[in-house]
């Protein structure tokens, strides 16, 4: 046995143990001490304390000790990978896992948010502002909007999915028109401050452009939830599998408009199918990790919630769901549109890691990626949902490769012939998936059971 | 969005036909009426080159209705979106391709009968390659579907759905290894030469080197035989499935699995013959579609064997005339939007159509609404 | 002896279902198992049918065991079972539906002689031959389930709940074609809530309270019984 395959196999088990330190950390309830007569409940001190902690010993291992690193350039580009893949697949389970909405589109959601905020960071480090205003103003105006009407449709009962999806779209386009109109008008005032891209102003550099970078990612982020609710509006009313095919339509439609954005879309900087290059490489640990945990805890929270309930409910039982009061088109597009929102962050966060996007990485064969990790993980456990994803990068693209890359140069291709062949085998013997539905620490939810119609000795 | 537990005040009532109601029909309509604007304003100009189109479509079409008859029979049967049958139609096409190129199965008449007719010789051989592949198609079908999905049928659907993803991929990452079939595309020796026809005032032949008069229309035989191969499959399986015993019991199946059981069906025998028909008649497309267009690859199945699917649900999955119709309906959106929006963007269209009409019809063309089942 | 079961134990997951029943029925019998709402009537029914598999017993017909034979194996050797609810196949046409019925016959004349036999019995069904099962009402339905049930030339037949959701004088005629079917030589296991019908007709019966026989006897004997009277006859 080769030492790095050990090596690369003991990375896989430490990233792991990490991750379920962290939760565990993250989840502890200590008793209440009495400190000089004040009783004090240090918990939640404890589980921020352990959060800086966590991500100080990632950061610690990054760190370049004259030479040495205890991870390396392959390894850290694998976890920001598994990073994204987590806030990715995360989406897909609320919207799958705990709201029963097959889904297929996660990986165009994911596409929109890297290539928006690809554009807006590219468009800025090239002394140009109007990406930036565009999508802020756009999001921001479209949200307004959509808020706004929404509010004002809630007063009116069997109005036709059509129609107020024509209205909530006609109320978008204007939003995206009026975004154009200003950016037009305010980029060339603030141009001058971002100077070139070789000379680069005050504004495109060091903590500014970090600011940038972060509300490029954000407003990407809500961009495609923007989209999610435009799309899912009119087809979360078809039944699970039509759903799913939609939604497998959507991600196709995505790429599409990808490989002709130069030509199509009126985006030359994304060259079209040849793949956008020079995007800034901004993501670091602190962000990655930032928006991981921002992902992780606000689904938790929101799981936990009375919403998270409603939507629990949806899966197991939509008409005695609908029965007990609880708006389910509500509740779907609920899911629906924050899973995308985590799909769009995670795509804004792997732009600016990997500074080259290509659409063949957004191509619908392998956006079953994301779905088959959520059912590797365990439909509806956050835990399995998150090691699967850290599980998957670090084997498949790291160990699997490097192992396979030792045999022959040609080998690493096998390992998408032994991939299939494994989630045959672990579908075959565990179709519940790897965790089932089992949380742990501070992700254990209290869900309610899957209703359990299978009945023992059943043969047909 | 509102709250989604709490009752709502009192809402105002949208009637059918009020003005807020028709906002959303009125954008598809204008929709449809751009469409058919576009198409009639290219007919009128250039009546010619959009029959050529529509004749394109149809060809497309007609091996798209072979591939989708696949998966709308699996998927009544068993509920389940079967993604290898457009690795099982890639297959048929390779398999075909190394008949024809290394064993020359296409000639064998001609060698073992030397005095035969020469057309009736090739025309032997080319049934007989179109059979072996659908023999092979059928193995490997029969083959994922005791292996991968059998054992899956009491677990949740989604896990069949996984393996199925699953078993795709193991057949195009396996095939794209280059010992196997390769990445690369190969260009297939057709079993028979092409023969056209044009027409302009009368039919002719066309002539090797001869030009082709502008404005004619073009017809190949591999057209022919694509359209009458396909119409022959639509009745033999409507009879199949109207008329013998083995087709009710595939209804019967298809409706109630522990019901059929108690009448002595083997269901399962049933849901593997299901499976082989569709990867028999995948075989053929796999065959023809390599004739028609000869040029093969190991992802050739991926983007035909989705359109196949999308069109098995645009005519109502479970139904085989929906089936064929769905299929004619992508095949002339395809060749329709390649010649006169951009051919890059023939598959958002395909799936922008099937959204719009799952929108107004959820179950398809042909579909019957979703029953609850008890 | 026709069916005998011994010591059956069937689970549904953790759920203890039959706590080990014994019974038997002789050629030409009709029997009946009756008792309340969940006490194992059907899940007996599916068992023999191999629907679901015990987890220990014997299930042993004409001398043979067929505990673990699966269900379309055991309508060949003869046992039809009409399933709770009916099961109508809807899409199906009436004579599709008696066609599947006789799916293990492979003469065709007989299949048509048999139908006629059904036709004699549910004139009714014949002049809906060519209707959807989904559109008939639900004693054509029960009728269609009945006769489906008997094309398959069975030995033993086991229904389950003829009389469910039909009129009074709908069950009458049920009952009375069931008497028919047994004098025509066909044994029957019945499977009724309505304990008042179904021991007018049988000749021995079961009574079954959660998952175990607490009672048996012939009709008349457990007819009269007063547990059984305050229990299950109302009276």
């Amino acid at each position: 046995m080769d030492l790095s395959v050990l090596l690369s196999f003991a990375k896989i088990i430490a990233v792991i143990a990490y991750l379920y330190g962290l939760f565990w950390i993250m989840g502890l309830k200590v008793r209440p001490v009495t400190i000089a007569g004040k009783t004090l409940d240090l918990s939640l001190a404890i589980n921020v304390a352990g959060v800086v902690v966590a991500f100080g010993i990632i950061q610690l291992a990054l760190t370049d000790f004259g030479g040495f690193r205890i991870l390396n350039e392959f390894d850290t580009g694998l976890l920001y990978q598994a990073c994204t893949m987590t806030m990715v697949a995360l989406g897909l389970n609320l919207i799958y896992g705990f709201n029963g909405q097959f889904s297929l589109g996660q990986w165009g959601f994911y596409g929109i948010g890297a290539y928006a905020a690809a554009d807006v960071t590219y468009r800025w480090v090239n002394g140009d502002s109007s990406g930036l205003i565009v999508l802020g103003v756009g999001t921001i105006l479209a949200g307004v909007i959509i808020l706004l009407v929404g509010r004002s449709l809630s007063n009116l009962r069997r109005m036709p999915v059509l129609s107020s999806f024509t209205l909530y779209l006609l109320g978008a386009l204007v939003s995206g028109y009026v975004a154009v109109l200003i950016g037009r008008w305010v980029s060339p005032l603030l141009n001058p401050l971002l100077g070139t891209n070789l000379e680069p102003g005050p504004l495109a550099q060091g903590f500014w452009l970090q600011i940038i970078y972060f509300l490029a990612v954000v407003f990407a982020g809500i961009f495609a939830a923007e989209i999610s609710f435009l799309f899912g509006l009119p087809v979360l009313s078809l039944g699970s599998d039509y759903f799913g095919i939609a939604t497998l339509g959507f991600t196709i439609v995505v790429y599409t408009l990808m490989v002709n954005s130069d030509t199509f879309l009126p985006f030359p900087e994304m060259r079209g199918g040849r793949g956008m290059i020079g995007i800034p490489k901004l993501t670091t640990w602190f962000w990655a990790f930032l928006f991981m945990m921002a992902v992780i805890v606000s689904m938790r929270n929101l799981i936990r919630s009375s919403y998270g309930r409603a939507m629990i409910s949806v899966r197991e039982d939509e008409v005695a769901a609908r029965a007990m009061g609880i708006d389910v088109a509500g509740g779907k597009l609920l899911a629906f549109v924050i899973g995308s929102l985590f799909a769009g962050l995670g795509g804004g966060v792997y732009a600016h890691y990997i500074g080259f996007l290509s659409p063949g990485t957004f191509d619908f064969l392998i956006g079953f990626n994301p779905m088959i990790i959520v059912v590797f993980g365990g439909l509806g456990s956050m835990t399995g949902t998150i090691t699967a994803s850290f599980g998957w990068i670090f084997f498949l693209e790291g160990m699997l490769r490097d192992v396979l890359g030792r045999i022959s140069p040609q080998a690493p291709s096998w390992r998408y012939v032994l991939y299939p062949l494994t989630l045959l085998l672990l579908m075959l013997i565990r179709p519940e998936g790897l965790m089932g539905k089992i949380e742990w620490g501070f992700l254990k939810i209290p869900v309610v059971p899957l209703r359990d119609t299978k009945q023992e000795g059943e043969v047909a | 969005m509102q709250s989604i537990s709490r009752p709502q005040k009192m809402p105002v009532i949208v009637k059918p036909n009020s003005f807020l109601a028709w906002i959303g029909r009125g954008g598809l309509i204008l929709l449809a009426l751009l469409i058919a604007y576009i198409l009639l304003r290219n007919l009128i100009e250039k009546p010619l080159f959009f029959v050529t189109n529509i004749i394109n479509g149809l060809q497309l079409g007609f091996v798209y209705a072979l591939i989708a008859l696949g998966y709308t029979m699996v998927y009544g049967i068993v509920k389940l979106i079967n993604f290898a049958h457009g690795d099982v139609f890639m297959v048929g096409a390779f398999t075909s391709f190394f008949a024809i190129d290394r064993f020359k199965l296409h000639e064998w008449p001609l060698r073992a009968f030397p005095t035969i007719n020469p057309v009736l010789g090739i025309a032997l051989g080319t049934i007989t390659t179109i059979l072996l592949s659908m023999v092979v198609c059928v193995l490997l079908a029969v083959t994922i579907e005791r292996v991968a999905y059998k054992p899956l049928r009491d677990a949740p659907r989604i896990a069949a759905l996984i393996t199925a993803i699953g078993v795709s991929f193991f057949l195009e990452y396996f095939g794209l290894l280059d010992f196997v079939f390769s990445a690369r595309f190969i260009p297939y020796p057709r079993p028979f030469e092409v023969t056209t026809w044009y027409i302009a005032d009368g039919i002719h032949l066309t002539q090797p080197g001869e030009p082709i008069p502008e404005n004619a229309i073009v017809i190949s035989n591999i057209l022919i035989i694509i359209v009458i191969l396909t119409l022959g499959i639509l009745l033999f399986l409507q009879y199949l499935v109207r008329r013998t015993k083995i087709g009710i019991a595939m209804r019967a199946t298809s409706f109630d699995k522990p019901t059929a059981r108690l009448m002595g069906i083997n269901v399962d025998s049933v849901i593997s013959f299901t499976f082989a028909i569709g990867a028999a008649f995948a075989g053929l497309g796999g065959v023809l579609y390599a004739i028609a267009y000869p040029s093969i690859k190991t992802l050739m199945g991926v983007y035909p064997g989705l359109k196949a699917f999308i069109s098995a649900v645009l005519g109502g999955i479970g139904s085989i005339p929906g089936a064929f119709v769905g299929a004619l309906i992508m095949g002339q959106a395809e060749a329709l939007t390649a010649s006169y929006i951009s051919t890059p963007m023939r598959d958002a269209v395909a799936f922008t159509i099937l959204i719009i009409v799952l929108l107004v019809r959820p179950t398809g063309i042909f579909g019957e609404p979703e029953k609850e089942k008890a | 002896m026709l069916l005998e079961v011994k010591d059956l134990h069937v689970y549904y997951g953790a759920i203890h279902a039959l706590h080990g029943i014994s019974f038997h029925i002789a050629e030409g019998e009709i029997v009946t198992l009756i008792g309340a709402n969940g006490a194992g009537k059907s899940t007996t029914l599916r068992t023999i049918s191999g629907l679901i598999r015990p987890r220990s017993g014997h299930i042993i017909y004409r001398g043979q065991d067929i505990t673990l034979t699966p269900p379309e194996q055991i309508v060949r050797m003869g046992i039809s079972h009409v399933p709770e609810g009916r099961k109508i196949f809807a899409p199906l046409t009436v004579r599709e539906n008696l066609e599947m019925g006789a799916y293990i016959i492979k003469d065709k004349a007989e299949v048509n002689r048999l139908m006629e036999r059904v036709f004699k019995s549910f004139p009714r069904l014949k002049e809906r031959i060519n209707q959807l099962g989904g559109t008939l009402s639900g004693g054509e339905q029960q009728m269609l389930a009945t006769g489906r049930g008997l094309m398959s030339k069975p030995s033993l037949l086991l229904l389950d709940e003829p009389s469910m959701g039909l009129s009074p004088i709908l069950v009458q005629e049920i009952f009375n074609i069931i008497k028919e079917i047994n004098a025509q030589g066909t044994s029957i296991l019945l499977v009724e809530q309505n304990a008042q019908m179904a021991l007018s007709i049988a000749h021995r019966a079961y009574v079954l309270e959660t998952g175990n026989i607490v009672l048996s006897g012939t009709a008349k004997e457990i007819a009269e019984n007063p547990r059984v009277k305050a229990a299950y006859l109302g009276v």
